[in-house]
């Protein structure tokens, strides 16, 4: 993608082949997402690469939605700020959305919202929706149903408009509908209403159209809760507990559907998997480390505030050494904040959780094919740092649904970590302790409970302990303890997944970048390129602490542009606390309005940082 | 001439001497009454013949959570966070069902800081004996009421605590806990047979023992003292408990005893003292209760029993084996499963 023209130039007249982002404007709870899903996939299955976000109101049913589909032939998957398309379904929001579109922009609208009233400069496509799902053939008290369909008559608009094969509409409602003949047919009539009415009333096209191409072969439209999940189905995780939360539940709840279908034991028909909604994050965190302890792979899932919550358990499985994993789907804090829009705000607070001192882990995962090895590669971290480890996704990555490459299937073995058995303790009696550093990588051996042995037990306690695990208030065994935790955090800056890397010869400023960013980030690069001919490196980070790699790459360059969804530059902090004499490098490029970082905002940070003027388009 | 050997150490049905169950130096207060719990829990796991190896226990936060330092050596501990002992030991328990779980804690850490975990622990029935050293004060930072303090009773320093306590039995036996006893760590007979029985018990087994404070709770105007007790504790029934390997049970005539027996075989048995009690009739227990609350009584004994409700394992219907030790090839499904699985994401 990184040498696709730019998208910048279109003349308003022209026809736009496979690149726009089309936003929905729907009420929660109105029946849309089966229809956007289609149309997601529609797009997907003729070859495009798209990917579909889903803006909506903590709320059940009323409150207004927006979904985004991003359609690029050069594969940008990231949010678009400039939207090409909208589609005004909701009166609620109608006037505004109309109001706040760029000239130029083609509009779809249920007629009677009059949205031609409001702006001339619009291309506008009014449809008399309710009228035309009046002619569904459905009796007369099925209201609640003709609306839904409704949506499915404007899937058929645009079908006509932008010229979306009806039969892969067909074949993706078939799908989504899979076994439910009645409502296969319905939606096939709503679908074929909107065709046929658009075909009638409407001469002139949009400009942006769809065109058959062959990008997305072999590719999954997933999202990256699901990934995760299964990530944490391959990698052997065996207790499951959680407290329900947006944007992490549907993490859970796929494990716990993932568990009914492949973690029953044929033999007994028993489960496999221990699952668990606790009563607060508190108990789900407190569960997790007592699996961990046991020798089970345990995980939890939560946000922002069930991180707060967990603090203090956090520190003491750090303090302990007990091996976790925990997922951290962020959302917009602080405080209950907006808990349906995203952000990267919890890279502090989970790479320093919990009081005293304490540096844990972190992943990374930008997209679900890394969500799947990232989950994986998090159960073998922890077992082999013996330490909590975060897996650090976010709302926009965890509940919409990506364009992502295959998973590969794992074919190592798990690691378990440093475990002794009851032949162990007997080889290493004299000189194994619970705490004693024997390898000089800070990471000791454990035992679990029930090992066979007299002298394989020992006692875990939140409070000072000595290399043998016994209660200790010197000074000494204090520090030597602590400093072995952090020589231990040392030996996990080489296991942790490598940064990615790109460069331009020539370059010696950068961009970097993590997680959710690097969409926004890349395509930000592009244009930069492209358009203001300003060639730059990237490095996306993978990890915390930093890899030993993404250092000398920063040694490197004399400007890096620290991109992230946050306020107080969060990762900017980190890195200027580890690389001091770096500091007046870092530029930071922020976003933190709750909505996924676009390009835009890249290109205009560079640039006023740059002394050049305005915005990129 | 015969030289005289030294007697060989008694040793239980598994041929361990006391020793091995005993474990390290208290460092409570002369005379705290959690050393005679801790003492009790010995004797109790001994008597039994229980493998320390297969124990895991648990707790919090304050001087009652220390005390698994003090028994059961080669036993695995975990000294957990205040009041979150519950959820670490229902993680430990659910991975590895194999252990027998104890958690020993606190009026502090489990009626104020640990009270919800504490009820969702009871809710969900995991098998854990779950000991509260309840001695209606915080010790280790020096005297402060807990939640337990009966209205009236003084501080040390003086002022009286005019809030409601908390009753953790009868919490527990309203939240459908099938093992609730309550004990006094001045009656060492009864609290033996009551740790007995709860060890064998297959579900979350709580024991509110007083256990009084020697040094912030133990004057006059205390009702949590040794002499309040001594003077007020009004056992409910003789408690003997007969665990399943033990074939030696006497005849006694009907009329007097009453046998609840466990799923496990053994057999708790109650010795009338003259009180009409069914400690399974649960409508009688809490009416028993309520009055007891309202005249002031101490009643302790075995509160209330319910030895085939399921546990939570079951309801999980989890394997059997430890979740521990499973490997790739039970856990991991195949990459014919992983192709049929994303197939659905195409």
């Amino acid at each position: 993608m990184s040498n696709a023209p730019s998208t910048t130039a279109t003349a308003p007249t022209g026809v736009v082949v496979n690149d726009f982002s089309l936003q929905v404007a729907t009420a929660n709870g109105s029946g849309s997402q089966t229809a956007n899903n289609v149309l997601l996939r529609s797009i997907f299955r003729m070859g495009i690469p798209v990917s579909g976000k889903n803006l909506f109101p903590s709320n059940i049913q009323g409150l207004p939605t927006w979904f985004t589909i991003r359609a690029s032939r050069h594969g940008y998957i990231g949010r678009k700020r400039e939207l090409d398309v909208l589609v005004l379904m909701n009166p609620e929001t109608a006037a505004e959305d109309a109001l706040a579109a760029a000239p130029g922009t083609s509009v779809v609208y249920e007629k009677k919202l009059a949205v031609e009233k409001l702006r001339d400069d619009l291309r506008l496509f009014p449809v008399p929706f309710s009228e035309l799902a009046g002619k569904l053939p459905l009796p007369p008290d099925q209201a609640k149903l003709r609306r839904l369909l409704v949506n499915m008559i404007y899937v058929g608009v645009l079908s006509d408009l932008m010229g979306i094969d009806p039969a892969e509409i067909e074949a993706s409602i078939r799908r989504q509908l899979e076994g439910k003949a009645k409502a296969i047919d319905l939606n096939l009539a709503a679908m074929r209403l909107g065709i046929d009415h658009s075909a009638a009333a409407f001469q002139t096209k949009l400009p942006h159209r769809v065109e058959r191409m062959d990008a997305t072969t072999g590719k999954l439209i997933i999202d990256g809760n699901t990934a995760s999940a299964l990530g944490c189905l391959f990698g052997g995780a065996t207790v499951c507990t959680w407290y329900p939360i947006t944007p992490s539940s549907s993490l859970c709840e796929t494990f716990i559907d993932l568990c009914a279908e492949h973690r029953v034991d044929p033999g007994t028909g028993r489960a496999l998997a221990a699952i668990v909604q606790a009563e607060d994050e508190i108990a789900s965190i407190g569960m997790v480390l007592g699996a961990g302890w046991a020798g089970a792979r345990a995980f939890t899932a939560t946000s922002g505030p069930g991180i707060s919550l967990m603090s203090e358990l956090i520190g003491y499985g750090y303090y302990t050494e007990i091996p976790a994993v925990i997922f951290d789907v962020q959302r917009v804090g602080p405080s209950t904040g907006l808990p349906t829009r995203t952000m990267q705000g919890d890279v502090l607070i989970c790479h320093t959780n919990s009081h005293g001192d304490g540096k844990h882990p972190v992943l990374f995962p930008a997209s679900p094919e890394e969500c799947f090895t990232m989950a994986q590669a998090a159960f073998d971290l922890a077992e082999r740092l013996q330490t909590p480890v975060f897996v650090l996704s976010d709302l926009d990555l965890g509940m919409n649904n990506w364009m992502a490459d295959s998973f590969p299937f794992p074919e190592a073995p798990f690691d378990r970590g440093k475990v002794l058995d009851a032949e162990g303790v007997e080889r290493l009696k004299e000189t194994w302790g619970r705490y004693r550093d024997l390898d000089g990588d800070g990471i000791p051996w454990r035992t679990l409970p029930g090992t066979p042995h007299p002298k394989a037990a020992y006692f875990t306690r939140g409070s000072g302990h000595t290399e043998l695990a016994g209660y200790s208030e010197k000074a000494r065994d204090y520090v030597e303890n602590v400093e072995r935790l952090a020589r231990k955090l040392e030996t996990a800056r080489e296991m942790l997944p490598k940064p990615a890397v790109e460069e331009r010869p020539g370059a010696t400023a950068g961009l970097l970048a993590f997680g959710t960013s690097h969409y926004g980030t890349t395509e930000g690069r592009d244009l930069l390129e492209h358009d203001h001919d300003l060639p730059l490196d990237y490095l996306r980070l993978r990890a915390l602490p930093i890899a030993r790699e993404a250092r000398e790459w920063i040694e490197r360059h004399d400007v890096v542009y620290v991109v992230e969804q946050n306020r107080d530059a969060q990762l900017a902090a980190l890195l200027r606390d580890e690389m001091p004499a770096c500091a007046a490098r870092f530029v930071s490029v922020l976003q933190y309005d709750g909505l996924p970082l676009d390009a835009t905002t890249v290109v205009d940070g560079v640039l006023s940082h740059r002394g050049r003027t305005g915005g990129a388009r | 001439m015969s030289a005289t050997l030294p007697a060989a150490p008694k040793t239980n049905r598994i041929g361990l001497p006391k020793a091995d169950y005993e474990g390290a130096k208290s460092t409570l207060c002369l005379g705290c009454g959690h050393d005679v719990v801790t003492k009790q829990i010995v004797t109790a796991f001994w008597e039994l013949g229980i493998e320390p190896r297969r124990v895991a226990k648990f707790s919090g936060i304050g001087c009652s959570s220390k005390t698994p330092a003090y028994f059961l050596n080669r036993a695995w501990g975990v000294n957990a966070v205040h009041g979150r002992m519950p959820s670490v030991a229902t993680g430990a328990l659910l991975a590895n069902p194999e252990l027998i779980g104890i958690g020993v804690s606190g009026d502090g850490d489990t009626a104020s800081i640990g009270i919800g975990q504490f009820v969702h622990l009871v809710r969900r029935n995991m098998p854990l004996v779950y000991v509260v050293e309840n001695n209606g004060v915080y010790g280790l930072t020096k005297g402060q009421f807990s939640a337990t303090a009966d209205v009236g009773s003084t501080l040390k320093g003086g002022g009286a605590n005019d809030l409601v306590p908390i009753d953790l039995c009868g919490l527990a036996i309203e939240l459908g806990c099938g093992f609730v006893a309550r004990s006094f760590s001045g009656d060492m007979k009864q609290l033996q047979s009551i740790l007995q029985a709860a060890i064998a018990h297959r579900g979350t087994a709580v024991i509110d023992v007083i256990s009084p404070c020697v040094t912030f709770n133990d004057h006059e105007g205390s009702t949590k003292s040794y002499k309040y007790a001594k003077d007020h504790e009004e056992p409910l029934h003789e408690i003997g408990f007969v665990p399943y390997f033990d074939d030696t049970v006497a005849e006694i005539p009907p009329g007097e005893v009453m046998d609840v027996p466990f799923p496990d075989g053994s057999v708790v048995r109650f010795h009338s003292v003259g009180r009409d009690y069914d400690p399974t009739d649960k409508d009688q227990v809490l009416a028993t209760l309520h009055r007891s609350r309202t005249a002031k009584e101490f009643l302790t004994g075995i509160l209330y029993l319910e030895p085939e409700k399921p546990s939570f394992a079951s309801l999980l219907n989890t394997v059997e084996e430890p979740l521990t030790t499973l490997g790739e090839d039970r856990l991991r499904p195949s990459p014919g499963m992983l192709a049929a699985i994303l197939e659905r994401y195409r």
